[in-house]
């Protein structure tokens, strides 16, 4: 097990450095295209946004990938995500998250399937925010605890519209991105903890939002905001992270955060440490 | 961290509201500065393949000469934009939008050699882009 959990990430390293070797899409400014959050998608860290995945303009094909941990008090999450991006119009990614629990022992894995179609402008140019329409159908492939927590399913579906601008030159003359998705849900702690439950069975709507500063063009700073049910009754918190993002290349970047989750499965005040490893293979 | 979140936010319309009253032309450094820039654009695009296929058949004093006026008066210094419209211009070169960016990064590596701030590198940029639409695919 633990063999197979650090293949993926040798795979990725020998990728990135022979990625230089390859042309790789280039056709968007440095910055704007971008990181891959928790669940495959291009966005910040925890919330996906408008923007797609790699560097890729209308004539270009890009693949990226992403390595993520999130280490807070009692529990451990591990992310790693492929995705593609099409012509700079739709992006398909894959996801496989690994929550160790380390207070009680135990780890929860869900596969995350992720669509997502642009239908509306360039985050740089357009002078309305690029929109686009997403989904990512999640699978839990350990139900155990979703079971015991009394959670309705296994598996779920999310549907999201997000828009995303950066502005030019706007806060003292530093570029800025802003991003608004709404979320439509029945996943509880992002799908790890199952789906519905005995306080909510429908779909409900959150709200996630991201703010960010480029102080150059190889580094930005912003925090974010993730809105959560509490389908469970377990007082699921909404998420919050502050972030640093280094950008040295179009072909990686890496990001630090505080994360600050609150309370996950009766555990309160998750707070700790946010890590992402941004690769465009091609 | 809401607060924070709060806080980001707003600065980004209170700082959007103060405007120098120095034209950006003037806080780059004016005539000398923009030449500058303009002079390191030029060898960008003389030294860049995908670029100078675009320019080979062009003649680059008047590019220089009308590329500046244009420069001066988007950033609002004291001159008059005498060439063709960016349509006149573009029209029929297939200029795509990898090809647009690229020629900004090569406007930004430009800046740098002249040793443009980063913040008025983007107001520049900021002027420029909406010009986009009138000269890719068309």
């Amino acid at each position: 097990m633990q063999g197979n959990n650090r293949l993926p990430i040798y795979g990725l390293l020998s990728m990135v450095l022979f990625s230089p070797l390859v042309h790789a899409a280039d056709g968007k400014l440095i910055g704007t295209a971008g990181l891959t959050q928790l669940e495959g998608a291009g966005g910040g860290g925890l919330v996906p946004w408008a923007t797609l995945s790699g560097y890729d303009s209308q004539e270009q094909v890009s693949v990226s990938s992403a390595i993520t941990v999130v280490d807070v008090d009692d529990y451990r999450l591990n992310a790693f995500g492929v995705s593609a991006s099409f012509y700079d119009r739709a992006e398909v990614s894959l996801a496989h998250q690994r929550l160790d629990l380390k207070t009680l022992g135990g780890t929860i894995r869900q596969n995350i399937v992720g669509v997502k179609y642009r239908l509306y402008g360039d985050v740089v140019y357009s002078p309305l925010p690029q929109l686009s329409l997403g989904l990512q159908h999640k699978r839990l492939a350990d139900t155990a605890i979703a079971d015991a927590l009394g959670s309705d399913d296994d598996q779920g579906t999310d549907f999201y519209l997000a828009a995303t601008k950066v502005h030019l030159g706007a806060v003292g003359g530093y570029n800025a991105v802003w991003n608004l998705t709404a979320r439509a849900t029945k996943a509880n702690e992002m799908g790890l903890l199952g789906f519905g439950g005995s306080q909510n069975s429908d779909y409900e709507l959150q709200l996630e939002a991201s703010a960010g500063i480029l102080f150059s063009r190889n580094l930005a700073v912003g925090i974010e905001y993730r809105q959560k049910p509490d389908n469970l009754g377990l007082g699921e918190d909404d998420w919050m992270d502050a972030f640093i993002s280094y950008i040295p290349s179009k072909s990686v970047s890496i990001t630090a955060a505080t994360a600050n989750l609150g309370a996950i499965a009766g555990a309160p005040g998750q707070s700790g440490f946010y890590l992402s490893l941004n690769a465009q293979l091609w | 961290m809401r607060i924070l979140f709060i806080v980001l936010v707003l600065s980004f319309g209170i700082t959007a509201c103060v405007s120098s009253s120095q034209s950006l032309y003037a806080e780059l450094g004016g005539a000398d500065k923009v030449d500058e820039v303009v002079e390191h654009f030029i060898t960008e695009i003389e030294f860049d393949p995908m670029m100078y296929d675009y320019f080979k058949d062009s003649d680059i004093v008047r590019f220089r000469e009308k590329f500046t006026e244009h420069f001066c008066m988007l950033t609002g210094g004291p001159c008059e934009y005498t060439g063709d419209t960016m349509e006149q211009v573009h029209t029929g070169m297939e200029i795509s939008e990898a090809n647009f960016n690229h020629a900004v990064d090569l406007l930004i590596s430009a800046m740098n050699k002249a040793e443009i701030p980063h913040r008025l590198q983007n107001r520049v940029l900021a002027t420029m882009a909406p010009l986009r639409g009138t000269i890719i695919y068309i």
